[in-house]
């Protein structure tokens, strides 16, 4: 059993204790435990159950490469699954709960999954659940969507909040050991900023547990003077408990800081998300221990040699009583020997090596009494969910048992891997070590930055660097060059010097024992989080999944939520073994950021709520809110949709304001309607480019509709232009097309007519604009008084500027209703108080105010097209009737070319007419008219489709536009619309000109 | 997440406080060109592993368009420089020359 130590445990503060739950279990521990050490420290070796076969599962690491321990943490708002037992700081009061299991831990029903193991292969749901075809949608999918994914979503929102941080650095170092602490120094003494980041909350990394001395020192006590060091100089900032998560384009980097996950009772926010720019990165990210294919290499208890060195040295704990180390190089003799100083047993060292003469390591445990079997090897694990012992064979044979050794805990070791990710997430290039059996940084072929130099090196462990005394003096080198590349005069000192190990050289091992049967290799694991054993890869390059890429899919490895930090590279070795091809040929996966799974609230920041997209506010805004306005989203604008009085349904309210504008007055707050200003000696000529219609032949104080067109020719924006004066033009646009028109406008102007004087600007927000609409309109503004609002003062498509109730205001007389109507322009500041005096002299002529949908059933009374709902991106304005707002004069408008195409020309494109159902009901919107016969699909041909469809209170009756196959010559045609529900609604086809066909209404 | 400098405003900044634009450098077909040139206007984009001639803006900033040389596989920036040119000024073709001895102009069509 596992249980906690009476001695060690450089990182507890014994003084303190806590106390936590896993799965309701009330449990204790120390402040400087990590949720798996205290587990560990109370017996509980079983932490989950593998995705595919529900296989118990226990703690194999120390660290973020850990891919067994996740569980669910917290409750409520702060629930949160897939949390990594072994990065996660104990505090008191942490409640956690394991996943993947049906009903329990200990009993788990999917573990029957364990037992099928044989027929369910890699590639198993594939090829099973492929035929037949039907079945997938119905039975399949929702049983397999059921069973995936770990741990349960939250449900409740996030109660915690997060923040973004901009940080700026010379040299920036991700890594807090001995490498990172080192290089660090380095690069400061040249008087760079460098900023260190560090994923655990100790400094030194793995070194304090490993031991040795540096300059004479104890490691620890190294490691703490350095640190105190580069706290003490000013232009060096250090981080803890932040990881480097990603190494993007040009230096950015994304540092994940954990404020809170460890002190859920401090203020603040939970995470950090730094987004830093580097002048140059220093990758010091160490190295991670890779587990041996053995069979049973699953068990609970099989763990990682420096996991378990780990728990003992820095925890305090002893996962087992009785420990057989596994290993192929001399770096596992240290486990075996911290064992044996803490008092524990170690049975055996399985060496797969044969070497010619003992390694110090070997000669070390020798006289500590311990026995080392020189080429031997895991036949297989004994025990389910917990190691009783192992059968020993030769590595070189089959397996055949040599003896049985009892034991609870296997600790192996394959040789150490260089973390390579942030290296490799922006392009760095990896080279194959033949010595140390591993990937490395390749440091001729570096991300490369801006300048077209390389931007990342690597330092220590992940430059492939693997013995103290090295790692030192790589650390310094790498930073002299990390602070020379951010344009800083390194400043040499010595590396400090540590005593050389005298390791003997390691032997790669892939399968243990290297003969071993299907037998064996269907029980030597790869990735414990997702099933994958090394008879699954054989299989994948067996059936032709010869590209990593390629098996990596099939098989699963490496795709679970570690990514395969401890299973790629023994994955790669199978692969090319399967192969037979060397492992470089194979070549890695890619890697991709972040290094570890970073909350999405950090990514989020402070980004929620009312701040995730800030709201546009017209000047009238708050009296809309106060007098019943139902809020419609228009662009990043709200727009009333109605107001609704008491008692009142919304369509009523609709219904109300339209009738009260067709036959009183109405007020329409159409403020957000784009205004862009063009100026200059060369404004008509660029106007003439932009609209299809001649702006240039516009009189000063007249206004025009127009239309826009993309080069492609189809229709982007329309709306009324106002000649201000000879070289200045008041430009409308679309609510939600003003930004893009402006930009539209300045494209032109920058990058094709740049010598054409002209300057465009946009002023929306200078002005609120109120739309004076119905019968009552003039009466009510020749109330305020000021300026000559009469007939012939200002007829229909003219503005003029003047005063009415002491407000310097511009008035168009023009109208998108019908109506006698007026659009007044008034400083944005003056926009309330010329409202709220246009409520008081209108208030007995029975003034109100009508909202967007008012609006469209206005304008759909009178044929008039609404660009989103008649056009798609797809239609032009010949498409739309409005041919007579397309210049034949002009040679070039941009749209003209394109429009000239054949397919444009094409006289069997659908065409505007308006639609009346027989029946007085409304069309569906988006409903389609239906042709005779099927189309290849066996789908209906169809004619035509609703663009616009609403209940017309003025004529009582549904109205619709459309675009028809023929439309405009099919009059009285009667098309039908099938809904929904599956009946059929039959509908005329009309003029879209449904109400005041001459425009009488609006030219009194 | 590339930095540019805006040869307008002078400014060094973020990829995010600009927006591309596409291929640098078209001519533009209007009326009366044949189908084959306005499609190749209009459609037809260049996108070449290495040296590449792109439109920017600088939108969160003075809003001004301008043009960068860049390599596509190394993201090396080789210059940036002004909107209204035709053509790359030789200045920065020299840069590109240093840095890519073996790059030629790609040949319009």
């Amino acid at each position: 059993m596992s249980t906690r130590l009476a001695t060690g445990g450089r990182l507890l503060s014994k003084d303190k204790a806590l106390s936590f739950t896993f799965n309701g279990r009330r449990l204790r521990g120390f402040s400087g435990d990590t949720l798996a050490s205290a587990l560990l420290a109370n017996d509980q070796m079983l932490v989950g159950r593998s995705f595919k076969y529900h296989r118990p599962r226990g703690i194999v690491a120390s660290g973020a490469e850990e891919p067994n321990g996740l569980v669910n943490m917290g409750e409520g708002g702060r629930f949160e699954p897939n949390q990594r037992i072994t990065t996660t700081e104990l505090f008191d009061g942490l409640t956690a709960t394991s996943q993947n299991h049906w009903p329990s831990l200990d009993f788990d029903v999917g573990a029957i999954n364990s037992k099928l193991a044989r027929f369910l292969p890699a590639g198993f749901y594939y090829k099973m659940f492929i035929h037949p075809r039907p079945l997938w949608k119905h039975v399949y999918e929702p049983i397999i969507r059921r069973s995936a994914g770990l741990g349960r979503a939250p449900t409740a929102p996030d109660a915690d909040t997060y923040e973004h941080f901009h940080a700026f650095c010379d040299v920036l170092v991700i890594g807090g050991g001995v490498a990172g602490l080192q290089a660090a120094k380095a690069a400061a003494r040249s008087g760079a900023r460098v900023l260190v980041l560090e994923q655990t909350p100790h400094w030194g990394g793995r070194a304090p547990v490993d031991g040795g001395t540096v300059d004479g020192k104890p490691v620890d006590k190294f490691v703490e003077e350095l640190v105190s060091e580069l706290a003490d100089m000013p232009n060096v900032t250090l981080r803890n408990r932040t990881m480097g998560a990603g190494v993007y384009d040009h230096g950015y980097v994304l540092g994940y800081e954990q404020l809170g996950d460890h002190a859920p009772e401090k203020p603040g926010p939970r995470h950090r998300l730094w987004r830093i720019r580097a002048g140059h990165v220093l990758t010091a990210t160490g190295a991670i221990e890779r587990p041996l294919p053995f069979a049973g290499n699953d068990v609970p208890g099989v763990m990682l040699a420096s996991a378990v060195r780990d728990y003992v040295v820095n925890y305090g704990v002893s996962p087992g009583d009785r420990t057989v180390v596994v290993t192929n190089n001399d770096n596992a003799y240290l486990t075996a020997i911290a064992l044996k100083y803490a008092g524990l047993s170690v049975p055996a060292i399985l060496d797969a090596r044969v070497l010619p003469t003992d390694s110090p390591a070997m000669e070390q445990a020798k006289a500590l009494g311990i026995r080392v079997l020189m080429g031997h090897a895991v036949s297989s694990v004994k025990g389910g969910k917990r190691v009783t012992g192992v059968a020993v064979c030769s590595q070189s044979g089959e397996g055949a048992v040599l003896e049985e050794i009892a034991c609870d805990v296997v600790a192996m070791s394959g040789g150490w891997s260089p973390v390579v990710h942030l290296w490799s997430h922006c392009g760095g290039k990896l080279l194959w070590d033949e010595t140390q059996a591993h990937f490395r940084p390749d440091v001729d072929k570096a991300p490369i930055g801006a300048d077209g130099h390389g931007f990342v090196t690597p330092a220590g462990c992940a430059n492939g660097v693997m013995q103290l005394d090295a790692i030192l003096a790589d650390a310094v080198q790498a930073g002299e060059i990390a602070c020379a590349a951010a344009g800083f005069r390194a400043r040499h000192s010595d590396a400090p010097t540590a005593e050389p190990s005298g390791e003997t050289p390691m032997t790669p091992v892939w399968m243990m024992p290297q003969g071993a049967g299907i037998k064996l290799r269907s029980k030597a694991w790869l990735d414990y989080q997702n099933d994958v054993k090394v008879s699954d890869v054989q299989l994948a390059a067996q059936e032709g999944f010869e590209s990593v890429e390629h098996a990596k899919r099939y098989t699963t490895l490496g795709m679970a939520t570690d990514q395969g930090k401890l299973s790629n590279i023994n994955g790669l070795a199978t692969l090319a073994a399967a192969r037979n091809v060397a492992i470089p040929q194979v070549g890695t996966t890619t890697f991709r950021p972040p290094y570890t799974p970073i909350s999405m609230g950090a990514i989020g920041g402070e980004a929620r709520g009312d701040v995730f997209q800030p709201l546009r506010r017209t000047p009238m805004h708050d009296w809309h809110a106060a007098n019943g306005a139902e809020w419609e989203p228009v662009g990043h604008w709200r727009r009333p949709y109605a107001y609704r009085r008491s008692g009142e349904s919304t369509h009523e309210a609709v219904m109300r304001e339209v009738r009260n504008t067709r036959d009183k007055l109405g007020l329409l707050d159409a403020s957000t309607l784009g205004k862009i200003v063009v100026k200059g000696p060369d404004a008509p000529r660029f106007l003439d480019m932009l609209y299809t219609n001649m702006m240039s032949t516009l009189k000063p104080g007249k206004c025009r509709y127009g239309l826009m067109c993309s080069e492609n020719g189809f229709l982007i924006d329309d709306g009324v232009v106002a000649r201000i004066d000879d070289d200045t033009f008041l430009c409308h646009t679309t609510t939600g097309g003003a930004e893009r028109i402006h930009q539209h406008m300045e494209e032109w102007l920058q990058t094709e007519w740049w010598d054409w004087k002209v300057h465009v600007a946009n002023v929306t927000e200078q002005y609120a604009q109120i739309a004076v609409v119905g019968p009552n309109a003039r009466t009510a503004l020749e109330r305020l008084g000021g300026m000559d609002v009469g007939k012939d003062a200002l007829g229909f498509m003219d503005w003029a500027e003047g005063t009415l109730g002491g407000f310097a205001v511009r008035v168009y007389r023009i109208s998108f209703s019908g109506e006698l109507s007026y659009e007044i322009a008034v400083d944005a500041s003056h926009g309330q108080a010329f409202w709220d005096a246009l409520m008081v002299v209108g208030a007995d002529l029975g003034a109100m105010p009508y909202g967007t949908e008012c609006l469209h059933i206005l304008r759909a009374e009178k044929g008039f097209i609404m660009i989103g709902d008649e056009t798609d991106g797809t239609v032009i304005p010949q498409d739309l009737g409005l041919d007579w707002a397309i210049s034949k004069k002009k040679e070039d408008y941009l749209g003209k070319r394109a429009q000239a195409r054949s397919h444009m020309a094409d006289p069997t494109r659908w065409k505007l007419v308006g639609l009346e159902t027989e029946d007085g009901s409304v069309l569906p919107d988006g409903a389609y008219a239906v042709a005779a016969g099927e189309n290849a699909n066996g789908q209906r041909n169809t004619q035509g489709r609703v663009t616009s469809t609403y209940h017309s209170p003025t004529l009582d009756r549904g109205i619709a536009m459309g675009l028809v196959l023929h439309g405009p010559d099919r009059m009285g045609e009667v098309l039908e619309f099938p809904r929904l529900d599956g009946t059929t609604v039959k509908a005329k086809i009309v003029s879209p000109v449904f109400y005041d066909p001459q425009g009488e209404k609006q030219n009194v | 997440m590339l930095i540019l400098t805006c040869p307008v405003c002078g400014v060094t900044a973020e990829e995010t406080e600009f927006h591309a634009g596409g291929e640098a450098h078209l001519t533009r077909h209007g009326p009366g060109a044949s189908d084959a040139d306005f499609e190749d206007y209009l459609f037809m984009r260049a996108n070449p592993r290495g040296v590449h001639f792109e439109r920017w803006r600088h939108v969160y900033g003075c809003g001004k368009w301008f043009h960068a040389a860049r390599c596509t596989t190394t993201l090396q920036v080789f210059g940036t420089y002004t909107a209204q040119t035709s053509a790359p000024p030789q200045e920065i073709l020299d840069k590109i020359a240093d840095a890519r001895p073996d790059w030629t102009p790609r040949t319009p069509g």
